[in-house]
């Protein structure tokens, strides 16, 4: 039985086709996911992602225990609100997950994870708690995503007390929280998975739908998972479990960027083998592909340098903004090829023309490839 | 509810097929596909002449979420094929019995067609499902 978000009637009302995810049940989309799409490129779309959890942890070894947990370094978060983006990595080096962890101060950090990773992400992090840990995942809060040019405008009127004034005060990637008895627990990030500006807002489960209707009626448009997941490749952002899992280490994923190496003294579990696959040289170029060709990019196809087989999709689709196919893709180690280069992709048996390109694709409205 | 027009007949891979009169069938995918796939953003029409078997895969529409073949309703010959899906690929959410037709067929058999299902049977095999 699949669990429902405490939006779950909201997205029957307004006809969502819902699907199964991760052990959800949620809206692929509420009739045109293209229109969808664009709206969040061109003014304010919303998200339900309630599946994914926050998970706060406290205790004096907070901070200790997630300089260990994450291959990002959280001693980099000083001011409370400011969010950092994290690998949680097996001793192997491979992907557990990635999440995103907030500052909270005094209170210790919220770090929110993926919704299919959940069960496996609270289980490993508790094995790797000391009885001084307070691991509390908030079962009790939703989540709404508001993105869009527009979005923080649209979304800040509906905050309570103060919270908008202070939300539209956040710079990127800095979170704030209510202040007063009964907003508590409201906590608005300027951060979100779509390549556009905009929050994303955990609340109370019980006062999301009000919330949730209020922006329906302010124009925003709800938005489903197809959307999420287009809005993402067109941004070049990665999908856990489609663009890496447990078996892929962030270096070969395009995520190297997000491993802090510096200060050396500090062990976190992977660090061991990332520096003997750092040292191998032997890793995947992970690069951005655009269909030039016809047809559409799929995960799992694969992807040909001068005729031969050189890696594979790992997620692909139509993006809306361009009316062009694109993907992400990991090439056999070694592989040569440069952005702007030519290539091929194999589609139901025959290749397809494809072109080499760096990620993100659209960003903030604008489409940043050269797609002549 | 989707459309299930009465002037038609259906396969249970939700490919419609309608008697032009002239020895040829128009075909095409159900309401019921279009909706049930999403937007739709790229297809595959087959080549004219292609000679093909009933049930055999002969075109491909892929939407947002994923590729799906189209079977043909009998054998026969590709007469002719939409050319303006090719850019306007969403002519088959918005039009999926008339703008929206995928190409038509000359059945090397014509009886062949009155042993496809009707609206009813179609309707019904929808609601089983």
């Amino acid at each position: 039985m699949d669990l429902h978000t405490p939006l779950f009637v909201e997205h029957l009302s307004l006809g969502a086709r819902m699907v199964p995810f991760g052990g959800w049940e949620m809206p692929l989309h509420y009739g045109s996911q293209i229109e969808e799409h664009l709206a969040v490129r061109a003014r304010a779309g919303m998200f339900d992602v309630s599946h994914m959890r926050a998970v706060d942890v406290g205790g004096v070894g907070a901070r200790g225990f997630l300089r260990r947990l994450l291959a990002n370094d959280v001693a980099r978060l000083r001011e409370p609100g400011k969010a950092l983006y994290s690998c949680m990595l097996n001793p192997a080096g491979g992907v557990l997950d990635d999440l995103i962890v907030y500052f909270l101060g005094a209170d210790g950090y919220r770090v929110v994870v993926n919704a299919a990773t959940t069960d496996k992400d609270l289980a490993w992090m508790q094995s790797q708690a000391d009885e001084t840990l307070h691991l509390r995942p908030r079962r009790d809060l939703a989540m709404i995503a508001v993105q869009g040019p527009a979005a923080r405008e649209l979304a800040a009127r509906h905050l309570p007390g103060n919270l908008g004034e202070a939300a539209l005060a956040l710079k990127p990637f800095y979170a704030t929280r209510g202040d007063i008895a009964g907003e508590a627990d409201w906590f608005v990030a300027r951060t979100g998975y779509t390549g556009e500006d905009g929050f994303e807002i955990l609340l109370p489960g019980d006062q999301a739908p009000t919330l949730w209707r209020a922006l329906v009626t302010d124009g925003v448009m709800p938005c489903g998972l197809g959307a999420r997941d287009t809005l993402r490749l067109e941004a070049g952002m990665n999908l856990y479990g489609q663009d890496m899992d447990e078996t892929t280490s962030p270096l070969d994923c395009g995520l190297g960027w997000t491993v802090a190496w510096e200060p050396v003294e500090r062990d976190f579990i992977g660090r061991a083998a990332l520096t003997a696959r750092r040292a191998s040289g032997d890793l995947s170029p992970f690069v951005g592909l655009l269909l030039t060709g016809r047809g559409v990019l799929r995960g799992h196809q694969p992807v040909l340098v001068h005729g031969q087989i050189a890696g594979m999709v790992t997620s692909g689709g139509f993006g809306p903004t361009l009316g062009r196919s694109i993907g992400l893709a990991r090439l056999h180690p070694g592989t040569v090829l440069e952005a702007g280069e030519d290539c091929a992709v194999e589609i139901r048996g025959k290749p397809v023309a494809a072109r080499r390109f760096n990620p993100p694709f659209v960003r903030q409205g604008a489409v940043r490839i050269d797609l002549d | 509810m989707s459309q299930v027009p009465s002037n038609l007949r259906y396969t249970k891979d939700h490919e419609w097929a309608r008697d032009n009169g002239d020895g040829t069938l128009t075909v095409g995918i159900t309401d019921h596909a279009q909706e049930a796939l999403g937007d739709l953003v790229f297809v595959e029409v087959p080549e004219t002449g292609r000679m093909v078997a009933a049930g055999e895969a002969c075109a491909v529409v892929e939407s947002v979420k994923a590729a799906s073949d189209i079977y043909s309703p009998l054998a026969g010959t590709v007469a002719a094929v939409n050319t303006t899906l090719a850019d306007a690929p969403e002519k088959i959410n918005e039009d999926p019995y008339d703008q929206g037709w995928i190409f038509t067929l000359t059945p090397a058999d014509p009886a062949g067609y009155a042993g496809l299902m009707d609206a009813d049977a179609y309707a019904r095999f929808l609601e089983d499902a």
